[in-house]
């Protein structure tokens, strides 16, 4: 059986990918617009201390900076789309190619903590629905709110001073390239990634612990119990697949901010990833690495929010499905 | 030599962390025997049919007594022992098969759960056992029901599928809990027939749980009466109905029982007249060309099964529901569409009463707020002459009058539809909408109410649309009865007339399958 039937999932699906669409090229403006308003342009960014006003205006000039905002705009979409976003204003290399590694580094740090992090909080929240109430469940919920209410930057450096610092178990700065160990690799990373594990884990696990005791309440749930299905069955089988459209959006939404949380924690650490190129881009006026990255992060964040609704709506045959029909 | 009982239960105590659910109750319940448990809610009724299992709501638990299950005492089991019996030994039948399939599998999948974790039978011999099932019960394409999942099935066959799932593990006891509570009176009496018959060819125990004193004294051998969690009054069903022995027990007959019908004093000049209204909400018609009227002082019924357009035709009158063709009018005055378009005084004298009074009635608000406000909006009412009205308005719902500085949430069901009724009241209305007020209160509560809206026909010479799907309550209470179907008018006319010598064949069936306390009713009824 196809996962999909009924034209009333396939138009869904069709205008949520299309409004995802609309969502980027409506970002793209934005950031382009934005990057517009920094004060001084390019060609001043550029010539620097040299800046006399006829060497900006000719500059400006064989830039294009004359024109419109608008055809500006559109000239700059047209290059984005062939995935031309300029040359670094501070090395003269693609935009690209210099985002494109550190676009690399950036998925392996906020992957890793993604693969640890969903999993553990789901389990979490999970058991401690399972235990509600009883110490467990207590304790979990407010080691998570504890974490949740520090801001992501001062657990970074609380783990530096602890276990860099105090402990020198692991480095303080997460300096990687393409020639490093795996173990170095996992030596450099422990920290950003614990980080981030801490900064993601809340919202996981209470959105599971919520969804999950929800389910527990049902009749269909009390219809298990006077059937005879041993507990562990009906948690697993009977309440988590029911609670599991809640649970897959919010581990879509918590990738999408991972990978927002990873700009700030790349700084910390002062990992090579893209958030740290986009801060230092923004702090060399770099416009063409600011807009790249810019247009890139938001395009990860709106497929990932997009994916977080499809699946939503996919492992829920009551949603998937037609109401009649065999 | 006698074989033990297949349920026995002594002295049971059942208590929350707050009350006491069951006090004292024993019942036992031998092969083939049926026992109908009857109560209105919060009598235990449920908690006793789970207690036969031993299974206890969250924060209950047995604080004293005995359930013995097959001559096996359950009471100190462990765990793994009690679901090891409840997967053997015993079924259960809810009340809304809707709500107890759970959404995410098919509903083959479900029905032989057991077998599957037991025996590890294989596909097809599993898909064999449910699709035999599905074939005694009646179900259609038995070969291929069971690859539908729940949302994609109706009530009344989602009813006959939970019972083919309680069946499948041929228990030795099965509960029934309201098991056809939910459904409309035609598919009801198809699944009590069936019920009937399943527990007789399967020749298991059964306990009947329900609100329906009719319902019982069909499907039961045995009556138990419970109220507030205590026995009061068990026997035969026979006897329990012809000579009940607890005042209790004897209002719920006489409840029951058939009191003639109202008698009609209203005028002739209708004060409302419905022609020809069709509404529909986008391509779907919920009212089809309907056309009645009522005079003052008079009850018209509006019955007919869930979603023939009763509701609809309401909000029309109401003014919430734009009418698509046809007209409406008060008082010789036709009305406009919308409550927007209407003049205050058109506003004033139409009022509309909701079925469930909690969401109705804000929480926030104390019931002098409640009751005031369309005093001081409709009639500019305020200080001394306020109180005064909401002091006659009290005595008019029959509450004390030091009810007004109450909340809603410190009020019966009963209670807080008294006062959405004396809030209608306020505006001094003409026409009173009630849609289904009663349907969520208890018999004896619900009966109260009727008394009192009887009495304020006559005083206020009120003309009350009554929505219901009891048919009962609407042929003792209503002058004229309408009886809609797919949003078509069926049949409409005096209510002695359509309930002795109904004319259309919906009607009839219709009537004719509202459960009586008869002896043998139900297998008078032609088979389904």
């Amino acid at each position: 059986m196809t996962l999909m039937q009924g034209s009333a999932v396939r138009s869904f699906v069709v205008a949520r990918i299309a409004s995802g669409l609309v969502s980027i090229l409506f970002i793209s403006f934005l950031v382009f617009l934005g990057t517009a308003l920094l004060p001084g342009d390019a060609a001043t960014a550029m010539l620097g201390q040299e800046a006399t006003p006829e060497l900006v205006e000719s500059l400006r000039q064989a830039l294009g900076l004359d024109q419109p905002l608008l055809i500006r705009y559109l000239d700059w979409l047209w290059d984005a789309l062939h995935g031309d976003f300029g040359v670094s204003l501070s090395n003269g290399q693609p935009a690209m190619a210099m985002l494109l590694p550190r676009l690399e580094n950036s998925l392996i740090l906020a992957f890793s903590a993604a693969v640890i992090v969903l999993p553990l909080a789901i389990s979490i929240g999970l058991f401690a629905a399972i235990k509600k109430g009883r110490p467990f469940d207590t304790m979990s919920g407010l080691v998570s709110a504890l974490f949740l209410s520090m801001p992501s930057f001062m657990i970074g450096y609380v783990l530096i001073y602890v276990f860099a610092v105090e402990f020198r178990l692991f480095p303080a700065v997460s300096s990687v390239r393409a020639s490093t160990s795996l173990t170095g690799w996992v030596w450099a990373l422990t920290l950003p990634v614990l980080t981030l594990v801490l900064v993601a884990q809340s919202h996981v696990l209470k959105v599971t612990r919520a969804a999950v005791l929800g389910v527990m309440g049902s009749d269909y749930i009390l219809m298990a119990e006077t059937k005879g299905i041993p507990r562990i069955r009906i948690i697993l089988l009977h309440a988590l697949p029911n609670a599991l459209s809640s649970i897959v959006s919010i581990c879509m939404i918590t990738m999408a901010h991972l990978i927002v949380d990873v700009v700030v924690i790349e700084a910390v650490f002062s990992y090579p990833g893209m958030g740290k190129l986009m801060v230092d881009a923004v702090a060399y006026r770099d416009i063409p690495v600011v807009q790249a990255c810019g247009v890139l992060f938001s395009a990860i964040f709106v497929v990932l929010n997009m994916l977080a609704d499809l699946l939503g709506v996919l492992v829920n045959p009551r949603q998937r499905l037609p109401r009649r029909g065999a | 030599m006698t074989t033990p009982p297949i349920l026995r239960i002594e002295n049971l105590r059942v208590e929350s962390r707050k009350s006491v659910l069951l006090d004292d109750v024993s019942i036992t319940l031998a092969k083939g025997e049926v026992l109908g448990i009857i109560g209105e809610s919060g009598a235990g009724k449920s908690t006793l049919a789970l207690s036969s299992m031993l299974l206890m709501r969250p924060g209950c638990r047995v604080t004293a007594g005995s359930v013995e299950l097959c001559g096996q005492p359950l009471i100190g089991l462990p765990q793994a022992a009690l679901e090891q019996i409840r997967r053997t030994r015993v079924a259960y039948v809810a009340q809304s098969a809707a709500a107890a399939f759970n959404p995410f599998y098919r509903l083959e999948t479900q029905i032989t759960e057991l077998p599957a974790l037991s025996s590890r039978l294989g596909r097809t011999e599993r898909h064999r056992m449910a699709a035999a099932l599905f074939e005694e019960l009646q179900l259609p394409d038995p070969e291929t029901f069971g690859k539908r999942y729940p949302h994609q099935v109706s009530g009344g066959q989602l009813q006959r599928a939970m019972i083919a799932m309680a069946l499948i593990n041929k228990p030795e006891l099965i509960i029934f809990d309201e098991p056809t509570t939910a459904l409309d009176v035609t598919t009801q009496i198809e699944v009590l027939q069936l019920i009937r018959k399943i527990v007789r060819e399967h020749d298991c125990a059964a306990l009947y749980v329900s609100h329906d004193l009719a319902v019982v004294a069909q499907m039961a051998d045995r009556v138990l009466v419970m109220r507030h969690g205590k026995m009061v009054e068990e026997g035969p069903t026979r006897q329990l109905v012809d000579s009940p022995q607890t005042e209790y027990a004897r209002q719920l007959v006489s409840n029951r029982g058939h009191h003639g019908y109202a008698e009609h004093r209203g005028e002739d000049t209708p004060i409302l007249d419905i022609r020809n209204v069709t509404a529909a909400y986008g391509a779907v018609t919920a009212v089809d060309n309907v056309s009645m009227a009522m005079a003052p002082g008079e009850v018209l019924a509006l019955v007919g099964e869930s979603g023939s357009g009763k509701t609809s035709l309401a909000r029309c009158v109401a003014g919430l529901q734009t009418v698509r063709s046809g007209t409406i009018t008060l008082q010789g005055a036709p009305l406009p569409p919308l409550v927007e378009q209407r003049s205050f005084e058109q506003r004033r004298l139409v009022q509309y009463i909701h079925q469930l009074p909690d969401l109705a009635l804000n929480p926030r608000q104390t019931l002098r707020e409640i009751i005031g406000r369309p005093l001081s909006f409709f009639h500019k009412l305020s200080g001394a002459r306020r109180e005064q009205r909401l002091a006659e308005l009290m005595e008019a719902i029959e509450l004390p009058v030091s009810y007004l500085d109450r909340y809603p949430s410190a009020l019966s069901g009963g209670q807080k539809q008294r006062i959405c009724i004396a809030r209608s009241l306020a505006a001094e209305p003409k026409v009173l909408i009630c849609d289904e007020i009663t349907s969520a209160l208890d018999p004896l509560v619900e009966e109260s109410i009727v008394l009192l809206l009887s009495r304020l026909i006559r005083d206020e010479n009120l003309a009350i649309l009554f929505i219901t799907h009891n048919l009962g309550l609407a042929a003792r209470f209503s002058h004229n009865v309408a009886v809609m179907q797919h949003g078509k008018l069926a049949e409409f006319g005096p209510t002695a007339e359509v309930f002795e010598t109904p004319q259309s064949a919906y009607a009839r069936t219709l009537m004719e399958a509202v459960p009586q306390l008869d002896e043998g009713w139900l297998d008078s009824r032609r088979r389904a």
